[in-house]
């Protein structure tokens, strides 16, 4: 059997078994510890929206937590003010957010490197203020915000002696929708429109030469990339049951970002990493003190930088590559610094 | 007629601030090219040590002041010497998350060792004081009078004296500078130390109006950076006029036009439109690069 068909082989073999072990692991685990693995799903949607448009498409964005906002507050307004069922809300999320990042694509063209992050930065501080403005009250709920109710399951059975209830049901329903998104991501990113996204971000200009339409493939990485955080902020309001102005405040997008970060830039399976990292390091340095995970993600931001720049999916490539001699460096990683 | 005067001074006043914290981010794009995300936080934890020496140690303020502004600037050329140097040719994102990191270790040490509750600063320019006038409070003429000092100083250190001259050749063409001797990275790590300087004297020229927490300075920031995109982020004085006009425009709109809530939206309105119709802003050399 040739290395290629072990490779695949063992591929397969894995997938297989982490999906049996995610569909197993809630009813192994308390209901809370349920929640929070549905949130390290959406975060990881979210930090898969980010890392399409800073990782793939060298666009620094420091605002998508406002995308993630704008994703919940819409899921939250047609589910509480017009009585949508919770599942519906998704799909219109996403529009919204490709639209509103698709219009935001446009400045961004004459944007680059820290302009366009600091405009970001800039929509990121908006927004809060925006929410809790007097005159959109009526559909925002202004400072209080807008409180869901959690979505009953279908239908309820027992397994492993733990109940099918709400949490679990969400898991499920976010599971499939992550697993949903994951393969959308990977399947425009192998492909032409891939390359193309890697040619604008190592050279602009080449790409250009070569025919891609840099301002239509800029301006639509936008609107992908925040309709990917947008679905992510809907399921999120799904599973919290409530939106608020000050849940998503500049620092979510500088959480997503370190979460792009921890995960690996360009890389589709680091989101996962960077979503674990973002949802359970505040819980552990919370207990250290108020302002620790601030401090960690510090720390950390520029510790990473300096010894391990391709972040975790970067030190699993190098292992695997090291574990099969006179393999070719795979494509679709950032240049060496 | 009265009340559009008073908004307009008070708008000066603001502008002041603004002009400062604009200042500090010029200095530093002006030396390294790259705009320092973390200069509102700095600027807070200088203004954390000021209160903690005058406070806790009992320090009169001026002491206080200086020292502050010394310890500034010595941790800002350690910052840049120390974290910034290895990045210094890195791509654009790599300096971005690093301020980023900078950021958000400033805020959660100025949280973890002076705690998140509110705190009033003292400021210099008591009530009754003879500066006074019907349109200023004392406070506010004492805050223009500190910015116009720190100006002239910041003017004629780059223009009389050799260190200024080196650092100013260092910022043009570090090449060059380098060939006849100039040691370029010690001219950017005095860049960052002179930013994060003017960075506390606004932090402690705001302090005494906001209150102090470590959260102070996020809108002052973005209206910082208005300001300096606004006047050309590669002048001086362009930040500084462009802060005063930031400053005024933000009294106006919100009392005539749109209320006092949406000033940040005010902000990001005039950051993205003046990079998308200005780039270089009023005041700033127009950059043509070549393909």
């Amino acid at each position: 059997m040739t290395s290629a068909d072990l490779k695949k082989r063992v591929l397969w073999i894995g997938g297989a078994l982490l999906l049996v072990a995610l569909v197993v692991l809630p009813f192994l685990v308390k209901n809370y510890r349920v929640f929070q693995f549905n949130l390290v799903m959406v975060y990881a949607i979210a930090i898969l929206g980010l890392n399409i448009l800073t990782g793939f498409n060298g666009q620094i964005s420091l605002g998508h937590g406002a995308f993630y906002a704008v994703g919940a507050y819409a899921a939250a307004i047609l589910m509480d003010r017009a009585g949508w069922p919770y599942w519906a809300t998704l799909p219109v999320s996403g529009a919204v957010c490709f639209v509103l990042g698709f219009l935001m694509g446009f400045p961004a063209l004459r944007l680059g490197g820290h302009y366009l992050a600091l405009a970001t930065f800039a929509f990121a501080l908006a927004v809060p203020q925006l929410l809790k403005y007097k005159h959109l009250e009526g559909y925002t709920g202004g400072v209080q915000g807008i409180v869901l109710t959690k979505p009953e399951p279908p239908f309820t059975f027992r397994f492993l002696d733990q109940p099918f209830n709400a949490d679990r049901w969400l898991y499920f329903f976010t599971l499939i929708v992550a697993l949903l998104m994951f393969w959308l991501a990977w399947n425009l990113l192998r492909g032409r429109v891939g390359r193309a996204l890697i040619a604008i971000r190592d050279h602009p200009i080449a790409a250009t030469a070569m025919g891609i339409n840099l301002p239509m493939f800029k301006s639509l990485t936008f609107g992908v990339s925040a309709a990917f955080t947008g679905v992510a902020g809907a399921l999120g309001a799904v599973a919290i049951a409530f939106v608020s102005p000050d849940s998503f405040t500049v620092f979510l997008s500088i959480f997503l970002l370190v979460g792009v970060v921890v995960g690996g830039l360009a890389s589709i399976a680091g989101a996962v990493f960077g979503a674990i990292f973002i949802q359970f390091v505040p819980n552990i340095a919370d207990e250290l003190s108020k302002s620790a995970p601030a401090a960690i993600y510090g720390v950390l931001l520029i510790g990473l930088v300096y010894l391990m720049p391709t972040g975790v999916m970067g030190m699993v490539r190098r292992f695997w590559a090291r574990w099969q001699p006179g393999v070719a460096r795979p494509s679709g990683q950032p240049p060496a610094r | 007629m009265d009340a559009f005067l008073h908004q307009i001074f008070s708008g000066l006043a603001n502008g002041c601030i603004y002009g400062s914290v604009a200042l500090a981010l010029v200095m530093i794009y002006q030396a390294t090219h790259h705009i320092n995300f973390a200069q509102g936080e700095m600027a807070t934890f200088s203004t954390f040590i000021a209160w903690a020496l005058i406070t806790q140690s009992g320090m009169s303020y001026w002491l206080a002041f200086l020292v502050t502004v010394g310890i500034s600037f010595a941790a800002g050329l350690a910052i840049q010497r120390i974290v910034l140097r290895p990045v210094e040719k890195a791509p654009v994102l790599t300096n971005v998350i690093v301020f980023i990191g900078l950021l958000l270790i400033f805020n959660a040490l100025a949280g973890w060792i002076f705690e998140h509750t509110v705190k009033a600063f003292p400021s210099p320019f008591p009530q009754q004081s003879g500066l006074a006038t019907k349109y200023f409070s004392a406070h506010e003429i004492g805050s223009l009078i500190v910015m116009l000092v720190v100006l002239a100083a910041l003017y004629s250190f780059f223009r009389f004296t050799p260190v200024g001259l080196a650092m100013r050749a260092a910022a043009q063409n570090p090449e060059s500078a380098r060939l006849v001797g100039i040691r370029v990275s010690w001219m950017l790590g005095m860049g960052w130390g002179l930013a994060a300087a003017i960075g506390a004297v606004a932090g402690m020229m705001v302090a005494p109006i906001v209150f102090l927490d470590p959260n102070m300075m996020a809108g002052i920031l973005l209206y910082g950076f208005a300001a300096a995109l606004l006047g050309g982020i590669d002048t001086a004085w362009g930040a500084v006029i462009g802060g005063f006009i930031v400053g005024v425009l933000e009294n106006l709109l919100g009392a005539y036009v749109i209320g006092t809530e949406l000033k940040l939206t005010v902000a990001l309105v005039l950051i993205v439109g003046t990079l998308t119709l200005m780039p270089s802003g009023l005041f700033g050399k127009h950059v043509v690069t070549r393909v």
